[in-house]
């Protein structure tokens, strides 16, 4: 397709300046030709590829126009219009300031810097959120790169270019009969690899190749041009960043080879989860392979090798139920006015959640009020007050079945126990909250206290109000 | 256009109601019934005629098997009526059974209603969009389209006429979509009931649409499709009825308890 001149009219968009002439496609600012106020600023992006020039790089093209019309919330640009495929194909869409990830890198390459630990940390948990979004849509976005990542201002990252996605609902046009690898070599999972496609831990592997590279400015696997170059990271670990780059963190490094895993089922099983570690990085659980700073031995290695040559394509479950199956569970844990036989009833109910999904994970959250604590007074200023809590907090979790399950430990300061509740479970993704109905600074009423009821109005999720049982001293 | 597709209504007047009132909310503005419209069901003669109305209006309605089977029926001028009360499970009585249902929907029918049945087409072609009951490439062989091979045949031999885009067939008794993906072969793609699935007419796409009146994927609902040629969109649907109903017509009529309980379990 030939380039667009500013101030020409396609079907009533008025071209303006060309602001990206990229490889596969040019992108447009435009706006309405006949003057019709937008709700957002707009952005054409048309194919270089006419159907005329050779199917696969329209595919794509038809692909995104497919996935990106149903697609919603802020982390996709929205869709605007489409060109006729075969007459004249464009698509229109909102156009999103900010910068994306590989300007940052690239802005971090000139000035021979990195981003520090907390900024990666802080990007990861954007592009997680964002990739979470989309699983949870049933859309897997397959080709996440630092160029597929735009950064908004305010902090919230989109995705762009859904050419090679896949979205659960719909039939997916790029696939064939011979499951062959579709995906950008760098980022690209090592079961996309034998053409799996639709399975959102494929883009928590990507998501770990982006953190590798802003942490150690290398590529865990290179940029390989092979099928065999490629196959590689179906038994390979990468150097581990701490090889590198002695100062990283050993809780980056964990995250980062939990992401890299070459079976997907022992990679994060959620973007939710992901994102919960970066946020939380003083509560990541860390193990040998966040310590490590030898490479994976010879014989690890040839042993993986050897079972990859099994690894062969098989058909993916929808993405939203598969991250249904791990849901984030949070437990409101109240700190004063509770009897034994409350926490008790709350651990029982938390086991029950927990104990039919083995992959979920477990917060457990105590909100105190503000003026509990004090800078002046030693006894209750703020470290101490709550170390306080958070070991009465793991004195409640003993018992539960901590290893199979992810468990972190949190103490808020909020006058509002329902709102600090509610902006956690927003912010985290929870799935569950289980929270006693008559806790939580009440004494037992009749009623059920303000508290819950408000939690379970306008929580965003399920939420489990527990009853005690008969107080222990009447048993 | 809004085009209906209905299939495989065998007879079941409680489903085929449902489903032609779920597409008129839906904005249908045509309708088709690819064959089949008797065999096991208790109400063959209402069925009929609804569909009769229809096809007088200007919509299109096919010839299937169990169409077909009526015509042998007259031939053998066989009126009996069989009252076989007893449960059946084997689908492998299936044959049997339904032998002895056509002889009592034979009965049931009027010889016009019959003779309209035996003389229906067996193809329909709408602008875009083929219609047959079972394959487009040998109609009258019943081929079921089970598979990304047949549907390549009943796709190509639809397409031999350039404008089609869109062949439906039913026969089958459940739903899927078949399209080409880069490969060289079809795909087979198992729609999710509800949503709108965007089947752009720069493709060829070939669907089976289910049955409405007899379900036998363990889901009691009725089965439709709609197609929109102006969104190009198309959307597979699954509508609850009064499924114990229908199973209960099948019981009072004397036909085999099989047919009831299948309705019953949508198995």
């Amino acid at each position: 397709m030939k380039r667009l001149e500013a101030g020409a009219v396609i079907d009533g968009f008025l071209i303006g300046p060309c602001l990206h002439a990229g490889g596969m496609a040019h992108i447009y600012e435009v706006t309405y030709a006949d003057a019709k106020p937008a709700a957002f600023p707009m952005v054409m992006k048309v194919p270089r590829m006419t159907s005329g020039d050779g199917a696969e790089n329209i595919i794509g093209f038809e692909v995104e126009h497919q996935i990106l019309q149903v697609l919603q919330g802020p982390h996709v640009p929205q869709f605007v219009a489409a060109g006729d495929l075969s007459a004249l194909p464009f698509l229109v869409m909102e156009h999103i300031q900010g910068k994306t990830l590989q300007q940052v890198i690239d802005h971090y390459v000139e000035n021979h810097s990195s981003a520090s630990f907390a900024e990666i940390a802080q990007l990861g948990a954007a592009i997680a959120r964002a990739a979470h979004s989309l699983h949870q849509q049933n859309t897997c976005h397959l080709d996440l790169k630092p160029a597929n990542v735009l950064l908004h201002p305010d902090g919230h990252a989109v995705l762009l270019d859904f050419g090679l996605s896949c979205h659960a609902h719909f039939p997916d046009l790029l696939a064939e009969e011979l499951r062959k690898a579709i995906g950008s070599p760098t980022w690209i999972a090592p079961e996309q690899v034998v053409g799996v496609r639709g399975d959102p831990r494929s883009d928590i592997f990507a998501i770990g190749v982006m953190l590798y590279e802003l942490a150690t400015s290398e590529l865990p696997f290179g940029n390989p041009t092979t099928q065999g170059g490629m196959r590689q990271r179906l038994w390979m670990d990468p150097p581990p960043p701490r090889q590198l780059r002695a100062d990283i963190p050993t809780w980056l490094q964990e995250i980062i080879l939990r992401c890299l895993h070459p079976q997907a089922a022992l990679r994060y099983p959620s973007a939710a989860h992901l994102a919960f570690d970066l946020e939380h990085s003083d509560q990541v659980r860390i193990t040998a392979r966040g310590q490590q700073t030898k490479g994976t031995s010879f014989w690890v290695h040839f042993k993986r090798w050897l079972q990859a040559a099994g690894m062969h394509y098989h058909p993916s479950p929808l993405p939203s139920q598969q991250i249904d199956e791990v849901p984030i569970v949070m437990v409101a844990l109240p700190h004063h006015d509770v009897r034994d036989d409350t926490l008790y009833a709350l651990k029982q109910a938390v086991a029950r959640s927990l104990g039919i999904r083995p992959g979920a994970r477990l917060a457990v959250i105590t909100v105190i009020s503000p003026h509990q604590s004090s800078t002046s007074d030693d006894d209750s200023s703020e470290t101490t007050l709550h170390r306080q809590y958070l070991t009465m907090q793991r004195q409640w979790a003993q018992g539960l079945d901590l290893e199979q399950h992810q468990c972190s430990f949190h103490v808020l300061e909020s006058g509002d126990v329902a709102e600090a509740l509610l902006r956690y479970a927003q912010g985290n993704q929870v799935n569950m909250i289980v929270m006693g109905a008559a806790t939580h600074g009440v004494q037992m009423q009749r009623v059920m206290a303000p508290v819950p009821i408000k939690v379970a109005m306008e929580a965003p999720c399920t939420v489990i109000l527990v009853k005690q049982t008969l107080p222990f001293a009447k048993l | 256009m809004r085009l209906a597709l209905l299939s495989d209504v065998h007879g079941n007047l409680h489903a085929l109601d449902a489903c032609i009132a779920h597409a008129k909310e839906e904005g249908a503005t045509k309708f088709a019934v690819l064959g089949d419209l008797v065999g096991y069901g208790a109400f063959p003669a209402q069925v009929v005629e609804r569909c009769q109305q229809m096809y007088f209006a200007g919509n299109v309605v096919l010839r299937g098997n169990h169409e077909e089977m009526l015509k042998a029926c007259h031939a053998h001028g066989s009126t009996s009526v069989n009252h076989a009360g007893t449960a059946h499970h084997a689908s492998s009585q299936n044959n049997t059974l339904g032998t002895q249902t056509t002889a009592w929907t034979y009965a049931q029918l009027t010889p016009a209603q019959r003779y309209w049945l035996e003389t229906l087409p067996m193809t329909a072609l709408d602008e875009k969009v083929a219609m047959v009951h079972a394959s487009f490439d040998a109609p009258e062989q019943w081929r079921y389209v089970e598979d990304e091979r047949v549907a390549n045949m009943s796709l190509d031999a639809a397409c031999a006429n350039t404008d089609v885009r869109y062949v439906f067939g039913g026969h089958v008794h459940h739903q899927s979509l078949y399209y080409r993906g880069t490969g060289r072969q079809l795909m087979s793609f198992k729609p999710t009931a509800g949503i709108a699935i965007p089947t752009p007419s720069h493709r060829r796409w070939l669907a089976t649409i289910g049955s409405v009146g007899q379900p036998r994927d363990g889901d009691t609902r009725a089965m439709y499709a709609l197609l929109d040629t102006t969104s190009e969109k198309l959307t597979f649907h699954r509508i609850a009825y009064d499924h114990m109903a229908a199973a209960q017509g099948i019981r009072k009529a004397g036909l085999p308890e099989f047919f009831a309980s299948r309705l019953e379990t949508g198995r």
